[in-house]
């Protein structure tokens, strides 16, 4: 239950923000970060929770973003359809992504170079098929109506991705106390262990993925509604795949609360390091590269993990003091 | 259909591709067999071979044929060193954070490679460049007939330190049995170290070959890295007869899907060989197990 308070909090606090009149690049930098942090709560769903390490959630956004910008931009259909339409077509590609490859039994290495290939494939076909507007990429109309699904201020895009964001994080809250969830995790820590014990890891799998790329896709759905600019390199990059993980291993894995302050830091390292270099290409990457090896080699689990450490310490000290107090 | 007349050199000009797709392909499954792990690292690392085999002809003058012979040792000290003193140290022996590991080191550089050069696609001139040779009516560019022949004496080599040498024992007890292999007094991380090693000195072999014919700029190895991991998949993971006969098998295929669909679906063809590889048969055509 205090995780539960602690989502709410966190929200609230985020949601006051905009009320305090930040700059328009401030605004802009925490849209895109907690957009980031959605593409990431989708990879934990299925990389923290069920231990599946995807390098492909471009796929998921990619579809996403373009399913939302082709709908609207070719065939009229309302924004606010395209969006949902948007997700379920990126849950549709992580199903049958997932069927193809959980079905083979593909595991670890495989299954990391099978959604980096799949990612890159939508990729090619993004950037030559004549419906997604091939090299020049899909540009939707400027039409400041919430019934478009634009907005004049960008606090109420704010707003929005913030709730997309909180949604994401009460589905992370309910895995952690769901059958689904203790079934996933008895997955990730021994797969085989799990199957003797009748968990049908073939289907968890499927549905965790769905719906992993289900929350991924809402965070390329909003890049398009919100830039209303889409290209393959944007929509299927590798960039976007990198991140997803990146935000999640960098906050902690498996955690509710990883991907946000995983998102939080590591755009924070992006734009300082942006402020030393100027707008040199290829900087951040470095770094986002750099970040994720030192990471996985000095804090495995993450913020959130050092933050369990730190509370374990504390409270080992304060015993001890306690036991000495007594004693002496 | 299309005479043989167009169709016997496009599949000769796939088989010289095929002989370096191999090439590379022969580094990543090497590393795949014993360590167990995908080399997500192994187009970012192509791609600095190639800037390496560039700028040494470039700034020094140094033919890329003559090159290779410095920068295979460079690359696989290289590799060596980043197995030993990065991926094995900083992955715990975990394999999913082998993979993060690799992934962190493809994206740092690629990135500092396009940092410091920036995007520019950049090509050498050497004088045999364009020579050909006349194959049964087919117009063969020299560089690639000798890019296939190196192939194969690479794939030669190393089936020779594979099977002939301690060293070569030692790597094949590893990625038999990892457990067994140390407890007879064999230093894994050392193995892991030099297999990673060889995997990353293919790939400067495969940068000499290819720099004479092609181009460089540091996103070059991404079209090399879907290519390569599909010859792994399609030939087994881990199999070296496996990587060279699905190498020349995809060449042919590019090369094929190429002139029947146009060169922007050549890769399509690729990809869909992929699926239904790992539809069919995971484990590949030469491969034990998934």
């Amino acid at each position: 239950m205090t995780r539960l308070a602690a989502i709410v909090l966190v929200a609230a606090a985020l949601a006051a923000i905009p009320l305090a009149a930040p700059s328009n690049a401030v605004l802009n930098f925490l849209v895109v970060a907690l957009m980031i942090a959605l593409a990431g709560q989708g990879w934990n769903v299925l990389g923290g929770y069920g231990g599946q390490y995807s390098f492909g959630h471009a796929a998921f956004f990619g579809t996403g973003a373009y399913v939302t910008a082709v709908l609207q931009v070719r065939y009229g259909v309302n924004a606010w359809i395209g969006f949902a339409l948007g997700i379920a077509a990126g849950a549709l590609v992580g199903r049958v992504i997932g069927a193809l490859t959980f079905r083979a039994g593909l595991r670890g290495s495989y299954f990391a170079l099978v959604t980096l290939a799949f990612a890159e494939v939508l990729r090619i076909i993004a950037s030559v098929a004549p419906i997604t507007g091939a090299g020049v990429g899909t540009l939707i109309k400027l039409d400041l109506r919430p019934e478009a699904l634009q907005f004049q201020s960008r606090a109420v895009f704010y707003w929005a991705i913030l709730g997309l964001v909180t949604l994401s994080l009460l589905i992370a809250w309910l895995i952690e106390h769901s059958r689904f969830g203790a079934w996933l995790v008895a997955v990730r820590e021994n797969e085989d262990a799990a199957r003797a014990l009748g968990v049908d890891a073939t289907r968890l799998k499927l549905n965790a993925m769905t719906l992993s790329a289900a929350i991924t896709a809402a965070a390329g759905c909003f890049y398009a509604q919100y830039f209303l600019f889409i290209d393959a390199g944007i929509a299927y990059g590798p960039w976007i795949s990198v991140e997803a993980l990146l935000t999640a291993i960098v906050g902690g894995v498996g955690t509710i609360f990883g991907p946000l302050v995983g998102a939080l830091m590591v755009r924070i390292l992006g734009e300082a390091a942006r402020l030393v270099t100027g707008d040199a290409p290829g900087l951040d990457l470095v770094i986002y590269g750099a970040v994720l090896v030192l990471v996985v080699a000095f804090a495995p689990r993450g913020l959130m993990g050092l933050v369990t450490d730190m509370r374990a310490a504390f409270a080992r000290r304060a015993r001890r003091r306690a036991a000495e107090v007594t004693g002496g | 259909m299309l005479s043989p007349a167009i169709l016997i050199p496009a599949v000769l000009n796939g088989l010289l591709t095929g002989a370096v797709y191999a090439l590379i392909a022969l580094g990543l499954t090497l590393i795949y067999g014993v360590l167990h792990i995908i080399n997500f690292a192994h187009g970012a690392l192509l791609t600095a071979a190639l800037f390496a085999a560039y700028f040494a002809q470039k700034l020094f003058g140094i033919d890329p044929y003559v090159a290779v012979f410095a920068l295979t040792p460079a690359f696989f000290a290289l590799g060596y060193a980043l197995q030993r003193f990065v991926i094995g140290p900083a992955s715990h022996g975990d394999d999913r954070n082998m993979l993060l590991v690799t992934l962190g080191l493809a994206v740092i550089v690629e990135n500092t490679l396009l940092y410091a050069f920036h995007a520019d696609t950049r090509t050498i001139d050497v004088a045999y460049g364009f020579q050909t040779i006349d194959v049964g009516g087919a117009f063969l560019a020299l560089p690639r007939v000798v890019g296939f022949g190196a192939a194969f004496v690479v794939a030669l080599i190393l089936w020779a330190i594979l099977t002939l040498t301690a060293t070569g024992k030692a790597i094949r007890a590893v990625a038999k049995e990892k457990l067994g292999a140390e407890l007879s007094g064999i230093d894994v991380a050392h193995v892991y170290a030099i297999t990673f090693g060889l995997g990353t000195a293919c790939l400067a072999v495969a940068a000499c070959l290819l720099i004479p014919t092609y181009y460089v700029n540091p996103h070059v190895g991404n079209a090399f890295v879907l290519v390569a991991f599909t010859i792994v998949v399609l030939g087994g993971m881990g199999s070296v007869p496996g990587a060279l006969i699905g190498g020349l098998l995809i060449g042919v295929v590019e090369s094929l899907c190429g002139l029947y669909l146009g060169e922007s679906l050549g890769q399509i063809g690729i990809f869909l060989i992929f699926i239904l590889v790992l539809l069919a048969r995971p484990s590949g055509l030469f491969g034990e197990r998934a």
